[in-house]
């Protein structure tokens, strides 16, 4: 049994959506001229999260993709509410102060984020009231420490980083009086997320990431052909930094059991992460908040069993590495994904088939006969094939649907199989996520025009 | 590679093995030596110089020399028969829709069949047969029409089942086929070898062939070619042949004063294969295959197969490209959906090995039709080109009417529809041309059913009144660029759209042109006849009168306020136009004409008249918008309008007058109609067309006015028996042989064109006869519709063809029009019709090889419409004083 075309394609599209930079008199003035997102869900229900909004009280952009572990919960909370965090660090001091005396008095609230969703991200009303106190608290505080210096936005990424995962963790040690919320946040804080969030502003080009998500920038080299830079580091047991970071972090004695099969204490993949208390808390801490907590936490055997050599904690840290990085006009598109497309994809193939896509320019050679002995059965073949690798391009409007098509479908010579595609998309819940995991894309794309009038400007 | 492949598409190395013509032509030229062939000295001057030395050039130059010119020079840029006619695919197919394209082809065939005999050199030439193929029944129709205009020119045509062709030609897959048309003498050449035969035979004729001499422009005094400059010095001439093949257009416009040649070349690839295991032999037909795109010919053991795919590749729109030129690869992948093609109809050829892709740039022209004649603004400047791919086919018949042309002043059968005047300076423009040939290249193989529109390069003319009928439900159709109403959609009904509604059967618009002629016949409609051609001469004395009387063959001296319907006419007193005519004063004249004549009767008129700054000659096209009232009760609309009497007695038929509608004056009023239905025509200024519209349909609503379109035209007037230019009428034909010899005043007092010939027909009697044919056991919801150029056949035996058709709501009857010869039945040679020779014979239409019976009448039906005839009793009695 196959899955007909159409039916593939009303998987692969489910989730796809793009958003284009309104222009202004005909001119987009944006070094950004849109972006395409969309995932593919390998576990039921998706624990990858993404979001973009564009800063309404700074200049600049912001999107970035969420890949949840033990749960969806922790990855929802920061799609949520990492941006304002962001955001919020970057208001100069004066803004800050109009948006409290307006909670203050309460009068209308300036819009600090604009949001660019799909009808399926959703954010959850219940938590919105504990999310905004918590936020108005960090600002109040960012008030009283008024520095009268401008706002670095590297320092302003790790700041709301660091402060966002402070406070899921104070909330779910603090609690809440409705059981709901009260559960809630404790699902928060003991489930998990990466994230990989850049910042977009003018030719400033800031990626922050915090666990194995990445961040690769596509560019055209001279001769039209596409290479890949990468702008992010995995913070994973492959990365050498990162092991020796953490065993720098803890006594010399806990040096074997840091890092056991490529995991962080032999359990968690990412070296970085939101929430995950169970590897930043301290044992009493763990078991009081437990043992006090609702039945349903108490059942849990996950949230229950304490990680071995459990000696030093913390192990895990929200703290992102940022990477700063000045736009050329060569510098054609962004891709920030999880882990699940760069399983199956090298960057270099992403590069390609996104600039390929985008650019609508499909650096096939040309066939030629020459020499060589071809027949026409031969010849006919090979251009069926080719034609089938253009066709595929058409039938996507987004450059992310078309990079997962690639990632799921892709056989050995790097062209869309639909017997393969079909296969994987067809694949019983319990079994998706043994062949593939979710897999979340945003492909920005670059306004090669502003970021030129800038460099010329300088 | 190029070089290699000169080597293989001709058989012999010219030069190597007929170096006589080139011995000749430096013996003529230069007699100081026999060593290096150093470029021989241009001439001075000559009487013709044709530049391209291609298939058509050589074609022209062999013809010319053989007409007795001996002073031509040909000029070739590069090398002879080494552009376009190199790569040609060589098929000659005389499978044409046209009559004059099919003449063409077949005087081609026979003129290629000989060639070799004649001038030693080898063509090639290949008897194999031609069979096209039907994957549907409706491309099967067309091939049954084909076939029915082959057979009665004599050329063996059969329609043979799928079975016959598996026979004719093993390789095919016959399993999606429902016929074919099998053309046992269509043959191949080699181009470029026939090319070379034809300037061989040309050279002994005394033509100097100059290669490696490109034109740089052409020059034009007062109107005439004097002359042409070329890279190698300047040549005076009388007439200059532009055969420049895809550069045709650049060449028109390199000069100072432009000739708008509507060209534009496409991208044409076809493959070579090697031999197969046991190579094909070269008598194998040639396979067309429309449905598929592809042709596929034998060659050399192998395949040669090509197309004309969907999304063709428009080159040099921006002039000649050195960088398009070097980039004329192949286009494995443009090529795709034809090999898929080709390997369906022939699967056994999966194994067989691929020689080459050959991409063989063509030129197209806007209407698929070939370009060739004088042009309309520099006397003596002739052009030949835009082949549309057919260039082989056409090259001898196409040379041979242009050779006519040159040398008697007219080819020898009616090339209208392939004259450079059909075309004026709106067709001229890159953009249009360029997404023009874009459709047209794919239309070489789609199914062209009757009444198919051209969809790119529209809205180019308009009316002022188009968005107005445009948002009631008009759909358009276009002629010389300009929009015109075919019928209205009335509101909440829906058409088939366009793909559907091809059909050779009744068509969807049925009903709603019936309702648009009832309204003519009983209320009052309006049509918006805009687009025709007019212009206006005046003179400050007799001048513009005397010249017209000369022009034309009715009496144009009547009172000032008079209209008459004339010819235009040739000396062998052929309609060049057909013309309404008011006399606005003593001295200035209306001159209504159809709507293509505006290049060609310009010109004629430039040509004829004579060279005098008192006598003005106007285009006033553009001024006026015309809207048709046309039903018994226009007349009651008209005098709401304007206050002023319109019945009979005022406002005769025949009659014009300028008067106010509205609240706009100096409307141009007339009471013909086109049609045979009384009626008017106001000839409106621009600025007032929207008033003068709204005030007609406000005031008619009460009458049950309407909007009409050309189709319900068409309708009224064919079943009047009335003829129009360029459809019915052409220059071969005279106002004798259509029964207008009312409007012919051979004894208005003064000579005029035609004069001699029509009196000689008036006392000897006429070769053939327009006559109306009304379909008898024609049932037209089930039977083919007749379209135009079906054969007539009286008494079982072949008369002549239609020339239009069109329902008749009225008799409720197809009727038909066009003309009966008189063939010896033994000799063929024609004799005198009479009337009673067309009245005392049993006659039947061929259409698509099913013959149904028709009744003939040489007048139109005057009673059925008696009680309807109140003011067009002038223009019908006219038929009745014979």
């Amino acid at each position: 049994f196959y899955l007909t075309p159409s039916q593939v394609n009303s998987i692969l599209k489910a989730n796809e959506y793009s958003f284009k930079v309104p222009e202004f008199d005909g001119k987009n003035v944006s070094s950004v001229l849109g972006f395409d997102s969309n995932q593919l869900p390998a576990n039921a229900p998706i624990e990858d999260r993404r979001s973009a909004a564009t800063c309404l009280q700074t200049r600049g952009m912001l999107l970035g993709v969420f890949d949840g572990h033990a749960g969806c919960a922790c990855a929802q909370a920061v799609s949520e509410r990492l941006f304002y965090y962001i955001a919020v660090s970057l208001l100069p001091h004066e803004t800050l102060l109009e948006i409290e005396n307006a909670v203050e008095n309460g009068r209308a609230l300036l819009p600090i984020l604009q949001w660019h969703k799909h009808p399926n991200d959703y954010f959850s009303k219940e938590a919105s009231k504990l999310y905004f106190n918590s936020l108005r608290t960090y600002w109040q505080e960012l008030i009283d420490l008024n520095t009268g210096e401008t706002t670095d936005v590297r320092e302003a990424l790790i700041n709301a980083f660091k402060r966002l995962d402070n406070d899921i963790s104070l909330e779910a040690q603090v609690g809440d009086p409705n059981s709901f919320l009260n559960y809630l946040v404790l699902r928060v804080a003991f489930s998990g997320s990466t994230a990989c969030v850049a910042h977009v502003d003018g030719v400033d080009l800031h990626i922050a990431n915090t666990g194995d998500s990445r961040a690769m920038l596509g560019v055209q080299e001279e001769d039209g052909s596409w290479s890949a830079v990468n702008l992010s580091y995995d913070h994973n047991a492959q990365n050498e930094n990162e092991v020796e970071r953490v065993k720098m972090e803890h006594p010399k004695s806990e040096e074997k059991s840091l890092v056991k099969q490529d995991r962080l204490l032999g359990l968690l993949m990412p070296f970085r992460a939101f929430g995950d208390v169970k590897f930043k808390w301290s044992i009493e801490l763990q078991k009081r908040v437990v043992e006090s907590g609702p039945d349903q936490l108490n059942d849990n055997e996950y949230t229950k069993f304490i990680p071995p050599n459990y000696h030093t904690p913390p192990y895990l840290t929200a703290e992102p590495e940022v990477i700063h990085h000045r736009l050329r006009p060569q510098d054609k598109f962004l891709v920030l994904a999880t882990d699940g497309l760069w399983e199956t994809m090298h960057r270099q193939d992403v590069a390609r088939i996104v600039g390929e896509y985008l650019t609508g320019v499909h650096h096939q050679q040309p066939i030629a006969v020459g020499g060589y002995k071809v027949t026409l059965g031969q010849m006919h073949g090979l251009l069926t094939e080719r034609r089938a690798r253009i066709s595929s391009v058409f039938e996507d409007q987004n450059a992310a649907t078309h990079l997962i098509r690639h990632a799921v479908g892709n056989n050995e010579f790097g062209t869309v199989d639909h017997e393969r595609l079909s296969k994987m998309l067809s694949l019983p819940e319990e079994l998706a996520r043994m062949y593939r995991d979710d897999i979340t894309i945003i492909v920005v794309q670059f306004n090669s025009h502003v970021i030129g009038a800038y460099q010329n400007e300088e | 590679a190029a070089g290699m492949f000169l080597r293989l598409l001709s058989d012999i190395q010219w030069r190597a093995a007929h170096p006589k013509w080139r011995r000749m032509t430096r013996s003529q030229r230069s007699t100081s030596t026999t060593a290096e062939p150093h470029p021989v000295s241009l001439p001075a001057q000559a009487q013709v110089v044709i530049c391209g030395g291609g298939i058509m050039g050589t074609s022209v130059a062999y013809h010319l020399s053989k007409m007795g010119f001996k002073d031509i020079v040909l000029l070739e840029q590069g090398r002879l028969a080494a552009g376009t006619t190199r790569f040609c695919a060589g098929i000659v197919s005389t499978a044409r829709p046209m009559s004059i394209e099919l003449k063409m082809a077949h005087y081609s065939n026979q003129l290629y069949q000989q060639l070799e005999q004649e001038t030693g050199v080898q063509t090639g030439y290949m008897k194999t047969g031609s069979i096209s193929l039907a994957q549907t029944q409706d491309r099967l129709i067309s091939l049954k029409r084909i076939a029915s205009s082959l057979n009665v020119m004599g050329i063996p045509c059969e329609i043979i089942s799928p079975k016959k062709v598996l026979q004719l030609h093993p390789l095919i897959n016959i399993h999606d086929l429902v016929g074919a048309m099998y053309v046992p003498e269509d043959a191949l050449v080699s181009s470029a070898n026939v090319s070379l035969a034809l300037a061989t035979a040309a050279s002994r004729n005394g033509v100097q062939i100059h290669e490696r001499t490109s034109v740089s422009h052409v020059t034009i005094q007062k109107g005439r070619v004097t002359g042409v400059e070329t890279d190698r010095g300047r040549i005076q001439c009388e007439y200059f042949v532009n055969c420049a093949g895809q550069w045709a257009y650049e060449l028109g416009h390199s000069g100072e004063e432009p000739v708008h040649i509507p060209v534009h070349a496409c991208e044409h690839f076809y493959l070579l294969t090697h031999p197969l295991q046991e190579p094909l032999s070269s008598s194998l037909p040639t396979i067309v295959d429309p449905d598929g795109r592809i042709y596929i010919r034998n060659w050399q053991g192998g395949i040669l197969s090509g197309g004309f795919e969907k999304n063709p590749k428009p080159l040099f729109t921006e002039g000649r490209n050195q960088l398009e030129i070097q980039n004329l690869q192949e286009d494995w992948d443009h090529f795709g959906p034809l090999l898929s093609a080709l390997l369906r109809r022939m699967p056994g050829l999966e194994a067989l090995q691929i020689m080459q892709l050959v991409n063989c740039p063509e030129s197209f022209t806007p209407d698929m039709r070939c370009i060739m004649g004088e042009s309309p603004t520099a006397r003596g400047y002739f052009v030949l080109t835009g082949m549309n791919s057919a260039g082989i086919s056409y090259g001898g018949g196409a040379g041979k009417y242009l050779a006519e042309w040159i040398v008697n002043g007219y080819p020898s059968e009616n090339v209208w529809p392939l004259d450079l005047k059909r075309f004026g300076t709106l067709q001229s423009s890159r953009t249009f041309l360029r997404h023009r040939v874009m459709e047209v290249m794919p239309l070489m193989c789609d199914l062209k059913v009757p009444r198919w529109d051209f969809q790119t390069g529209r809205q180019l003319r308009t009316s002022p009144l188009y968005d107005r009928l445009d948002a009631q439900g008009a759909r358009w159709m276009e002629k010389h660029g300009f929009e015109r109403v075919k019928y209205f959609v009335p509101p909440g009904s829906d058409l088939l759209d366009l793909d559907h509604s091809k059909t050779f059967y009744k068509p969807d618009w049925f009903d709603i042109v019936g309702s648009e002629v009832k309204c003519c016949k009983e209320a009052v409609c309006v049509i918006d006849m805009s687009s025709f051609t007019k212009f206006e001469i005046s003179s400050t004395g007799d001048q513009a009168l005397e010249s017209l009387q000369y022009l034309f063959s009715n009496d144009l001296d009547v009172p000032v306020g008079h209209v008459v319907h004339t010819g235009m006419l040739n000396e062998k007193g052929g309609y060049e136009n057909d013309c309404s005519i008011a006399r606005l004063s003593k001295r200035s004249f209306f001159m209504i004409s159809p709507t293509d004549q505006q290049v060609h009767c310009w010109a004629w008129l430039k040509n004829h008249l004579p060279d005098d700054s008192n006598l003005v000659l106007e285009d006033v096209t553009w001024k006026y918008t015309a809207l048709n009232l046309i039903g018994p009760r226009a007349v009651d609309v008209l005098s709401e309008l304007s206050y002023a009497p319109m019945t009979a007695e005022h406002f005769p038929s025949l009659f014009c007058k300028e008067m106010s509608v509205g609240y706009a004056n100096g409307i141009r009023v007339m009471s013909i109609t086109h049609t045979g239905e009384p009626g008017f025509v106001l000839y409106i200024p621009i600025e007032y067309a929207l008033h003068v519209y709204n005030e007609v349909m406000n005031m008619g609503q009460k009458y049950g006015i309407r909007n009409a379109g050309y189709y319900a035209l068409r309708s009224l007037r064919i079943e009047k028996f009335f003829a129009f230019w360029g459809q019915d009428l052409d220059a071969f034909t005279t106002p004798m042989e259509c029964g207008r010899e009312f409007q012919v005043k051979l004894d208005k007092g003064m000579d005029f064109l035609g004069q001699e010939v029509l009196l000689e027909q008036k006392q000897n009697g006429v070769y053939k006869r327009f006559t109306m044919f009304i379909l008898e056991d024609h049932d037209t919801d089930m039977d083919l519709w007749p379209w135009w150029g079906e054969p007539i056949f009286r008494n079982g035996r072949y008369v002549g063809k239609t020339t239009s058709s069109a329902y008749s709501y009225t008799l409720e009857r197809h009727v038909c029009l066009g003309f009966v010869h008189h063939f010896d039945e033994k000799t063929g040679e024609e004799l005198v019709v009479t009337t009673d020779f067309i009245n005392q014979g049993e006659y039947e239409i061929d259409i698509a090889g099913q013959r149904f019976q028709a009744k003939a009448k040489l007048y139109p039906f005057s009673s059925l419409f008696a009680q309807r005839r109140r003011k067009d009793e002038v223009e019908l009695s006219g038929y009745q004083r014979e």
